[in-house]
């Protein structure tokens, strides 16, 4: 059992609040992922847990222990650092075996444990080398071998795979996972790449200003993101937001006159209220011209992207896209298209909060009043 | 490559600067020269104007003469042990006060910092008079500390004046050692630091088993200029050492020079083999040292 209780955190440093409040309960075995832009205190939050920061206020226990004032080492976490973060005066055997070594194991117990794991990670041919002498994705796998050799409660990754190039992050994204499958530990993982949360993550938690915006799995965040920031955090493409006034229960108007439908029965909403109108660029219906509601969009230009064609257009002045399946046949000149009412998301301009008569929201939604 | 490019653009700069370069090493080179021409003839000879500048056939017989009448082996051994133990204390507690600076956040830190800072403004020569107060009696500050509060500490005098001790203690003491070391270790990443102490490396253990292998080039850096300063002590040794048998070689070679008479000619062809004899070892530390050094800069350590 290694769960994770994060109980009304703070962290400043001098006058400098970099996290208000934060409380977190991690599973045992749970991949949590926090995700966020740089900035956010998602690092510093990581690093509260691993014991490399102080603890302002508030409390981190660790399996029901508390452990404000315990050192790294007796917090039983391991970490793999964003830069690797490797001992470059130790050949990929030392490094990978350094933490048993400390814990004083017999030398050939070590031996054995390190040809184990280096096996797993894939670097039996390197052991003898230096650091220096290895690839990125390769000092990746060493730090990675170096945390897992100590069979941590704890995993912590903080972003990991961006030193890495775009092809060698999705391999190495696939082995974390592969690895947790493997182990079950705990692990949080530290990142502001949208797509590595939504892959990874039993659990994403979206940190926006030292605050947790949302926390739930991946689809439902992606399905009902709770703030604007959310909804424009996670996907890619990022998600349509169009600025827009309440004029009747079942409709809105966008700045200059155009019109989107509702659905009365979903949002609690006044008349007169400013709202912004989210809609995911794959859930734009693309019709025959001439449709019922259907709005002709101007496209501007096209991103073919393989699988799907980006698609982008202008809807009422804003800047609008949509997502097309390849097979389909190129838009050119204007764009039939109707929003489905059952996709729309609808936020609060002011607040950014999600509007919606019941808000099945995991966690704590808490930016209040922003 | 450069080099190449150097040739193709400019041969005649480059062979200027061979020219030069060759001239300078004369120059340094001749003095060194002619202390080895006159270590290898009699006195006579030497003292001829002008000295001739090919070897004489005396050379065995001055060293060894000069080696057994001022009985060197002796003085060597204790050169070396003083170098020796000056080198280990400097880069021991110039690598300790420099950890301590860098990775530890305590009150005093600055102050600390700043003393050692100043001390680079005293050197042994400026404060010798005090020193050799303490080294004469050790006890001396503590009981002076102890009167000022009121009491009497009664401990015996600890006398340093010619121990190996009284020769190495004071000169251990390091602000330029301590800052190479400061800036080595500032230069190391915090990750690497933190990624130890997730590994569950205390601070002795980080020391022991990063830092020092790390600053493995400014050791031997370090080591080989102050093994050569220490060696080269003149002022201190003469000054703490009354007995013949803790006299270091440098001392004695101050001892060879006056003839055996007053007015008499100094026995110059003796003194100039002693002179090269206590050149060889801090010569050596030197080649061996560089060879280490540079073989720690090819090395892609970092």
């Amino acid at each position: 059992m290694a769960d994770i209780a994060i109980r009304n955190v703070e962290k400043s440093y001098g006058k400098t609040a970099v996290l208000h409040g934060i409380n977190l309960e991690i599973a045992d075995g749970e991949f949590l992922v926090i995700l966020g832009p740089s900035g956010c205190g998602k690092s510093t939050l990581l690093r509260m847990i691993a014991g490399l920061e102080g603890i302002t206020r508030g409390e981190i226990a660790i399996a029901g222990r508390v452990v404000n004032t315990l050192e790294p080492r007796e917090r039983g976490c391991a970490m793999v650092f964003q830069n690797y973060a490797l001992y470059p005066h130790m050949t990929v055997a030392e490094n990978i075996g350094y933490a048993l070594k400390v814990a004083g194991l017999p030398k050939a117990e070590r031996e054995r444990r390190v040809a184990e794991i280096a096996r797993i990670v894939g670097l039996e041919a390197f052991l003898a080398r230096r650091p220096s002498e290895l690839s990125g994705g390769q000092r990746q796998r060493v730090a990675m071998g170096r945390a897992m050799i100590r069979e941590p409660k704890v995993f912590l990754f903080d972003e990991p795979l961006s030193n890495l190039d775009a092809k060698l992050r999705v391999q190495m994204r696939l082995e974390i996972r592969r690895l947790h499958q493997r182990l079950q530990a705990t692990s949080v993982f530290v990142t502001h790449d949208q797509i590595e949360a939504m892959s990874l993550a039993d659990r994403i938690v979206v940190m926006n200003q030292g605050r947790i915006e949302q926390a739930g799995p991946p689809r439902l965040l992606y399905a009902e993101p709770a703030t604007r920031f959310v909804a424009s955090f996670l996907g890619a493409p990022a998600m349509n937001l169009l600025p827009a006034t309440i004029v009747a229960k079942d409709r809105a108007r966008m700045a200059d006159g155009t019109e989107i439908a509702l659905d009365p029965g979903r949002f609690v909403v006044e008349i007169g209220q400013a709202v912004e109108i989210g809609i995911r660029p794959e859930d734009v219906m693309i019709v025959w011209p001439g449709s019922e509601g259907a709005h002709a969009l101007e496209v501007e230009f096209t991103e073919d992207m393989g699988s799907s064609r980006l698609i982008h257009t202008r809807l009422g002045g804003m800047e609008f896209t949509v997502l097309q399946p390849a097979a389909q046949i190129e838009a050119e000149g204007h764009l039939p298209i109707t929003i489905p009412e059952d996709a729309i998301h609808l936020f609060d301009r002011h607040s950014g909060k999600r509007l919606e008569r019941h808000i099945p929201v995991i966690g704590t939604a808490a930016s209040a009043a922003a | 490559m450069r080099d190449a490019g150097m040739i193709e653009r400019a041969p005649l700069l480059n062979a200027l600067t061979h020219v030069l370069m060759i001239a300078g090493l004369l120059i340094a080179a001749f003095p060194i020269y002619v202390v080895f021409i006159a270590s290898t003839h009699d006195l006579p000879t030497v003292n001829r104007v002008p000295m001739p500048l090919w070897p004489g056939e005396h050379l065995v017989q001055n060293y060894t003469t000069v080696w057994n009448k001022s009985d060197f082996g002796a003085k060597m051994i204790n050169s070396l042990i003083v170098a020796t133990g000056v080198t280990i204390g400097k880069i021991t507690l110039a690598a300790l006060t420099a950890f301590s600076i860098v990775f530890f956040r305590y009150r005093a830190r600055m102050l600390i910092f700043w003393a050692i800072f100043i001390t680079l403004m005293l050197p042994l020569e400026v404060r010798i008079v005090p020193t050799y107060a303490v080294a004469a009696d050790v006890a001396e500050p503590l009981r002076w500390l102890v009167w000022l509060f009121g009491f009497e500490l009664g401990i015996a005098p600890i006398n340093l004046l010619n121990t190996y001790t009284g020769l190495i203690l004071p000169l251990v003491a390091t602000a330029t050692g301590t800052f190479l070391y400061r800036q080595f270790f500032l230069t190391i990443p915090d990750t690497l630091v933190e990624a130890a102490r997730m590994d569950g490396a205390g601070p002795l253990r980080f020391f022991r088993e990063h830092l020092l292998p790390l600053s493995r080039n400014n050791m031997a850096a370090l080591a080989t200029i102050m093994f050569v300063y220490a060696w080269n002590q003149y002022l201190w040794p003469l000054l703490i050492t009354t007995d013949a048998r803790m006299a270091t070689a440098t001392m004695q070679l101050q001892k060879i020079v006056p003839g055996p008479l007053f007015g008499q000619p100094p026995v110059w062809n003796e003194a100039m083999a002693a002179t090269l004899l206590v050149m060889v070892p801090p010569l050596l530390v030197v080649i061996f040292m560089q060879g280490a050094f540079v073989r720690g800069l090819v090395a892609t350590d970092k």
